[in-house]
């Protein structure tokens, strides 16, 4: 045991930080470290640039493009990028798509799509979710069925985040309706253009359109766009939410809000002093950061069980409970930092009447927009609920 | 000792009730915070038409002479559909701040025109650095001539872009955070010198920030004596807070009627959702915050018929921490066992997490009213 960090470590962390520091845009770094939606051609140019430096897909295996970063250079990166403010790439191709496609894919897919995530070229979503089937994924009744090379597709997918940037999405849809639930489900590459595709948008309680209504009306796919074997999808699906789950904990981001409720302590005014003087306050961002800090720990433990070759099954879902626990109980506290200009909200998206710069300080404008859309955390990759059932069930064996 | 309402009481719960059921749906409600007014002036003549707007002031004015009850029973009815129209700015603050500091010569002149509609207000009181405390005013007004020059900068004062009077906390002597030295003044919104930024507010309303830049007014714009309005400020406050809170017991009632519901229609896995244990007992926790608050804003209610000041802030204060605990588990478990659908805009339930998020800090959050519970106790 050892927290301590190697020359090389050092090295490393001066490496990230240096091109962050010169290569990460201002706007950017003001959207993100707001808690607003990064804008698609903001988002792009970013991971463009994180591609010329070969940073997109860190965890990839190094032959498709992974850095082949250790343990410890990982949380390192992770931790610069939280500091400052830096968006990781959109999770649907590089966390998501991409590791199902070079775990379970065909050569074909994975020398056509791979390169297309890393520049950028391909915008990925993720058509899971229907409106009958949430928590119990595996009911959904998207069909697909065989006609010569192709699979017609009909049915309809809800809650499709940024599907209205997409040009694709990975499905979940059923071939086989007679087998059970789980095994007659088959994991689609599906091309947004095809006929057939219709999208219709959602407004969320932040007024964003961030969610989508994907419709399939006899929508024909290539078989050669199926990963894996006919039926066997939902190995793949549950492959990929497990990456998910390890990746939401999203210690570097929470530790940016921490931070930045610190500087608002120090300029807020209350009782003839500062919002930092407020012992209510102070306690109970001290007791947060504490919870962040075990999480932390944690994460790093079990990383560093697994580098040791460990296999978890349901553990990690520790890290997405707690993890947005914490994300959720940060982005109230921003708010309430704010005291009455916590009341105020305008979403970006454009409405006559809206104001051009937001009420109160400069610092107020994102807080809310942030803590409005992160109510989700406990309910998308799987309900905080879910995940509970999912422990009890693997880990404690209940 | 007696928690039941009386029939007059039943019938104006009725009446409030069935406006909001005629008038308030979700979508219809949607639509008017979409507005550039952000609510209806049609409900608002309504409102007076049914003598809402009267309910209590004296009959001398031509109100009714209605209780904290029946200010609790509206509220609480008004918060059940999200009620957008300024009754509480108008009413519950600005109104009562007329008839508690007012000479007769001005409640003359507003009470009876705000009864018949026809004039709104709105209570510009928060400043930047003062966050909750009705003490901490640094808006000024000087003396000139026979009048005052009122000079400062009010924040997120809500209906203070629609008001067309605003009612102004400014100091006249004293210290910064001194109680003595605070005046109310009355200010057309159209003075010269007064500047409003009116925005949207997240719980579906409109507030305005206020500049006041050497806005002349005269004698008459005092409420009540120089530098004495502290007390009066803190009575309707406190009354304006049991109110709120009565919007909140509304606003859970429905939150969680809407949930209960919910939880026996969606099915998943074969089965209602309501059918999972951990599902049941968050619902009964919400339920049990919801009647703990209900029976926090009856008394409350209740006992501001005493006119005890301490214990009224006793009462208010431990309300408002009961309240704001309950709406905020609430709101955010309502949202929660929706699972995707509490998350979007069109459906109910997410209007009531984000109006029941305000409430628990408009006033005083609930740390605010904890100490000052325990100042009073
Ligand atoms: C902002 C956002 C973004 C999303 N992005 C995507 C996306 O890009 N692609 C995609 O496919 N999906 C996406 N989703 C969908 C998300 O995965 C689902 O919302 C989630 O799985 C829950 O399903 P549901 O909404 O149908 O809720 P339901 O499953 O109906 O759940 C309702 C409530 O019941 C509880 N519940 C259900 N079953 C049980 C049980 N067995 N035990 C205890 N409690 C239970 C849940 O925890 C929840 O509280 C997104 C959702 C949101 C809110």
């Amino acid at each position: 045991m050892d927290l301590s960090f190697s020359d090389e470590d050092l090295a490393f962390k001066a490496e990230v930080r240096e091109f962050l520091e010169t290569k990460l845009p201002e706007d950017v770094r003001s959207y993100y470290s707001r808690g607003m939606h990064v804008p698609k051609e903001l988002q792009v140019r970013w991971q463009k640039i994180l591609h010329e430096q070969g940073w997109m897909a860190p965890a990839w295996p190094v032959e498709y493009g992974g850095t082949g970063w250790t343990v410890t250079q990982r949380y390192i990166a992770a931790q610069e990028f939280g500091t400052m403010g830096a968006p990781t790439p959109m999770p649907f191709g590089v966390s998501m798509v991409g590791p199902v496609i070079y775990t379970f894919g065909s050569q074909e897919q994975k020398d056509y799509y791979l390169p297309r995530i890393l520049n950028s070229e391909d915008w990925w979503c993720q058509g899971y979710s229907e409106p009958g089937s949430g928590s119990d994924l595996a009911s959904l009744q998207t069909k697909a069925v065989r006609d010569g090379d192709d699979y017609i597709v009909n049915g309809q997918k809800i809650w499709t985040s940024y599907a209205q940037h997409a040009n694709m999405i990975f499905c979940l849809v059923r071939t086989d309706s007679n087998a059970k639930a789980q095994e007659g489900i088959s994991f689609l590459l599906i091309d947004m253009n095809t006929p057939g595709i219709t999208i219709k948008p959602i407004y969320g309680i932040d007024k964003e359109n961030t969610l989508n209504e994907v419709f399939f009306d006899d929508v024909r796919v290539p078989v050669k766009n199926r990963v894996g074997e006919e039926n066997k999808g939902w190995t793949y699906a549950k492959f990929l939410l497990g990456n998910e789950r390890s990746t939401i904990a999203r210690v570097a981001q929470s530790k940016r809000r921490v931070n930045k409720l610190k500087e608002i302590a120090k300029t807020e005014r209350v009782d003839g002093g500062l919002l930092a003087d407020d012992k209510d306050f102070m306690r109970k961002l001290a007791q947060i950061e504490v919870d962040l800090m075990a999480l932390e720990y944690t994460e790093l433990r079990m990383l560093s069980q697994e580098a040791a070759g460990k296999r978890f099954t349901a553990e990690p879902s520790l890290l997405k409970i707690k993890g947005t626990e914490i994300q959720q109980r940060l982005t109230e506290l921003l708010v309430e930092s704010l005291g009455m200009y916590g009341a105020p909200y305008e979403a970006m998206g454009d409405y006559e009447g809206r104001n051009d710069t937001a009420p109160g300080p400069d610092y107020a404008n994102g807080p809310m927009a942030e803590h409005l859309y992160l109510r989700a955390a406990t309910i998308y990759g799987g309900t905080n609920e879910i995940q509970r059932n999912i422990i009890s069930k693997m880990v404690l064996g209940l | 000792m007696d928690f039941e309402l009386s029939d007059e009481q039943t019938l104006l719960k009725d009446s409030v009730d069935r406006f909001v059921q005629e008038n308030y749906s979700p979508e219809a409600r949607l639509k008017l915070t979409e507005t550039d007014l952000g609510f209806s002036r049609d409900h608002w003549k309504t409102m007076a038409e049914l003598g809402w707007l009267g309910m209590p002031f004296s009959e001398e004015v031509g109100g009714f002479g209605g209780s904290p009850v029946d200010t609790m029973i509206m509220m609480e009815s008004m918060g059940r559909g999200l009620v957008l129209e300024p009754f509480f700015s108008t009413v519950i603050l600005g109104g009562a701040l007329v008839a508690e500091a007012g000479s007769e010569a001005q409640v003359e002149e507003i009470i009876p025109t705000l009864i018949e509609g026809n004039l709104m207000l709105a209570f510009a009181y928060a400043e930047t650095q003062s966050r909750f405390n009705l003490n901490d005013v640094e808006t000024t007004a000087t003396k000139s001539g026979d009048g005052y020059v009122l000079s400062g900068h009010k924040i997120v004062v809500y209906h203070g872009d629609t008001a067309d009077k605003i009612i102004v906390s400014a100091r006249t002597g004293g210290e910064s955070r001194d109680e003595a030295g605070i005046s109310l003044f009355v200010v057309d919104r159209d003075a010269d010198g007064v500047d409003i930024r009116g925005y949207k507010t997240v719980d579906g309303q409109r507030a305005a920030d206020i500049r006041f830049e050497n806005v002349k007014v005269g004698a008459n714009a005092l409420l009540g004596t120089e530098g004495e309005a502290f007390p009066i400020i803190d009575k309707v406050v406190d009354r304006a807070i049991a109110a709120l809170c009565a919007e909140a017991v509304g606003a859970m009632t429905a939150a969680n009627e809407i949930t209960n519901e919910y939880l026996k229609t969606r099915k998943q896995f074969g089965i209602p959702i309501g059918k999972f244990q951990v599902l049941q007992h968050r619902m009964v926790d919400m339920y049990m915050e919801a009647e703990q608050s209900k029976s926090m804003s009856d008394m409350a209610a209740m006992k501001l018929c005493f006119d005890d000041v301490v214990e009224a802030r006793k009462a208010v204060s431990a309300t408002k921490a009961q309240v704001g605990k309950a709406a905020k588990f609430v709101g955010q478990q309502a949202v929660q066992l929706h699972g995707g659908m509490g998350m979007t805009d069109e459906y109910s339930i997410g209007h009531y997490f984000k109006r029941l998020s305000t409430l628990e800090m408009l006033f005083g959050n609930t740390d605010y009213h904890l100490n000052r519970f325990s100042a009073a106790s």
